[in-house]
């Protein structure tokens, strides 16, 4: 099923057309509106008429969460503010929040792109959608709010919290789809087993999570617990918010919603475009926007595009999942290293969450890594020969799955310096 | 017939062994058997203490990793050659040992080593069999 078939199913050679005459508005619309946009790409020595083709996206400047932030509150709009109609924010935990504007015709054109999402997740009219993301300056709640409202299903608009409020709700209201973060979809399937229900009294059919970032394995958790099929969905303020791209049926994959957004991977130390399949930073280029359109706006996500057919009959780009965030990139010896790909090393050697810190350094022109390893009760055996065990097979899965050598290092518990409940991840020592 | 040794992982830095003492003697527990297993990296800290499951709870407590082991208790004569006639008898039965050490006090005469080996079951048996003495928790406490 889908929602919008005509926009979702179209060819390649279409949607490239239509592409290049919506980017070409966009950019006449940022050059003469925005003022650091027409600033930029005067200093580029680029006109809006230069953008003859989709590959010329490539000539124009970056954009940054610094440029937001530079421009605070509403500097990169590009409406009168009698045009816009609603402002969200992002939490903003370094310095000042990121405020985001939409006009009436950015808000139809969110609520079609959750409508989209919705219907990949199996959701129709006779839908009942609970939306347990936040509503307010987070952009999760009202998104989904309008857009299950545009697909004409039934929304509870009941929040984040109050989990068995949640579960009352959901079983008296027969709730069919679940829109939250998948760490609360966790927390609500937990909290049901607790209160001993019965699955049967949940009409729960599918989920669409995101706002944060899911593994393969909780994802698997989800979906047993709650005998529901789950979603991933992904977005950003800057962008739009939820519904950016989302998971069909095959869950390979996010299709992302191409007639809105261009979609370009890049080396995110060098700024090169990299070819299709190939992993590095996510740029986003709206094409849609009125009241802020985003101009190759670095995302900081790392994932990487497939344009293969997907056998659900749309032909938008899919997503790979998120591997981690370009801010949280080292890279050692040439090699670029996630802290999320070690942390699910150590999940997997150790079956539960880890508290790790990675220490970097160089002596004699060499990288080095050591991860320090906080032994846990379920971690710590009394003979060194296990413990040491523990420490090669670390090593040896770091070597298989990144290709480097590293040295693990078992510490006592509370010994990683945490700040705000998060422990402090990578100390680079360095002198580059 | 087993004995239950509390067992502590200590990072191999200064001071960490003292903070260990320090929450077993702030708790009034008597240790009266200690080892160390050492690498460049870490420790591991062997105890028999005279009230295990209070100092595993408070070692908890003050967040050392900590787990408890059944151990062996075994009763030797001190004089050259006692150990030796308590690890022949192993060594024939095939059992192997993962590690021992000794008691801090004596039993008249006898001294008493605590051994940790593969087969436990196996061990008790032929040690029983060749007329060797091992203690019970509540016979240590007496001592």
């Amino acid at each position: 099923m889908y929602w919008n078939k005509t926009r979702e199913c179209m060819q390649r050679e279409q949607l490239k057309a239509y592409q290049l005459q919506k980017l070409k508005e966009t950019i006449d619309l940022v050059y003469h509106n925005v003022e650091s946009y027409r600033h930029k790409m005067q200093q580029a020595g680029i006109i809006p008429e230069d953008i003859k083709t989709l590959d010329d996206l490539k000539k124009l400047p970056f954009t940054t969460k610094q440029d937001l932030r530079d421009n605070y509150p509403n500097g990169l709009f590009a409406t009168p503010e009698s045009e816009i109609i609603r402002i969200h924010a992002s939490s903003g935990t370094t310095g000042k929040p990121t405020v985001v504007g939409y006009t009436r015709r950015d808000i139809a054109n969110w609520a079609e792109l959750i409508a989209r999402c919705l219907t990949m997740a199996g959701g129709k009219k006779n839908s009942v959608v609970q939306v347990a993301y936040g509503y307010g300056l987070f952009t999760g709640g009202l998104g989904f709010h309008y857009g299950t409202e545009k697909l004409g299903a039934m929304v509870i608009p009941v929040s984040g919290g109050n989990t068995k409020r949640q579960i009352m709700l959901m079983k008296d209201l027969k709730t069919t789809i679940l829109a939250c973060t998948p760490s609360y979809a966790l927390h609500i399937a937990e909290t049901i087993e607790e209160m001993g229900l019965d699955r049967n009294e949940i009409k729960l059919k599918a989920g669409i999570f995101g706002a944060e970032p899911c593994t393969e394995n909780m994802r698997k958790e989800i979906e047993q617990k709650l005998g529901i099929k789950a979603h991933d969905i992904y977005g950003l303020s800057e962008v739009i918010g939820p519904g950016v791209a989302c998971e069909c049926s095959y869950q390979n994959g996010l299709h992302i919603s191409e007639d809105f957004f261009i979609p370009e991977i890049i080396d995110p130390v060098t700024g090169e475009t990299l070819p299709p399949g190939q992993k590095g930073e996510l740029v986003i280029t709206t094409i849609d926007k009125e009241a802020l359109p985003v101009i190759r706006y670095r995302t900081r996500d790392i994932t990487s595009l497939n344009y293969e057919p997907c056998p659900c009959g749309r032909t938008f780009a899919r997503l790979g999942k998120i591997m981690g965030r370009t801010d949280d990139m080292l890279i050692i010896r040439g090699v670029n290293v996630f802290p999320s790909q070690i942390e699910s090393v150590l999940m997997a050697v150790g079956e539960t969450e880890p508290h790790y810190q990675l220490i970097v350094d160089r002596t004699d022109n060499l990288d080095s890594l050591e991860i320090r390893v906080e032994v846990s009760e379920k971690l710590f055996a009394d003979e060194v020969r296990k413990l040491e065990d523990i420490r090669k097979k670390i090593a040896s899965n770091i070597y298989t799955t990144l290709g480097i050598n590293v040295n693990v290092r078992l510490v006592e518990p509370h010994t990683i310096e945490r700040s705000e409940g998060k422990a402090k991840r990578v100390i680079d020592k360095r002198k580059l | 017939m087993f004995v239950k040794q509390i067992s502590v992982f200590l990072e191999n830095k200064p001071g960490r062994l003292a903070a260990a003492c320090e929450t077993l003697s702030k708790n009034n527990i008597d240790i009266s058997a200690i080892s160390i297993a050492d690498t460049t990296q870490f420790g591991i800290l062997r105890m028999i203490v005279d009230k295990p499951d209070e100092a595993l709870a408070v070692m908890k407590k003050a967040g050392f990793p900590v787990s408890t082991t059944e151990v062996l208790a075994v009763e030797v004569a001190d004089r050259p050659g006692g150990l030796n006639n308590a690890l022949q008898i192993l060594q024939q039965a095939d059992v192997s040992i993962e590690y021992l050490y000794s008691f801090i006090k004596r039993n008249g005469d006898k001294a008493l080593i605590l051994l940790r080996v593969e087969s436990p079951q196996k061990a008790v048996e032929v040690l029983k069999n060749a007329g060797i003495k091992m203690y019970t928790c509540e016979e240590i406490a007496e001592l």
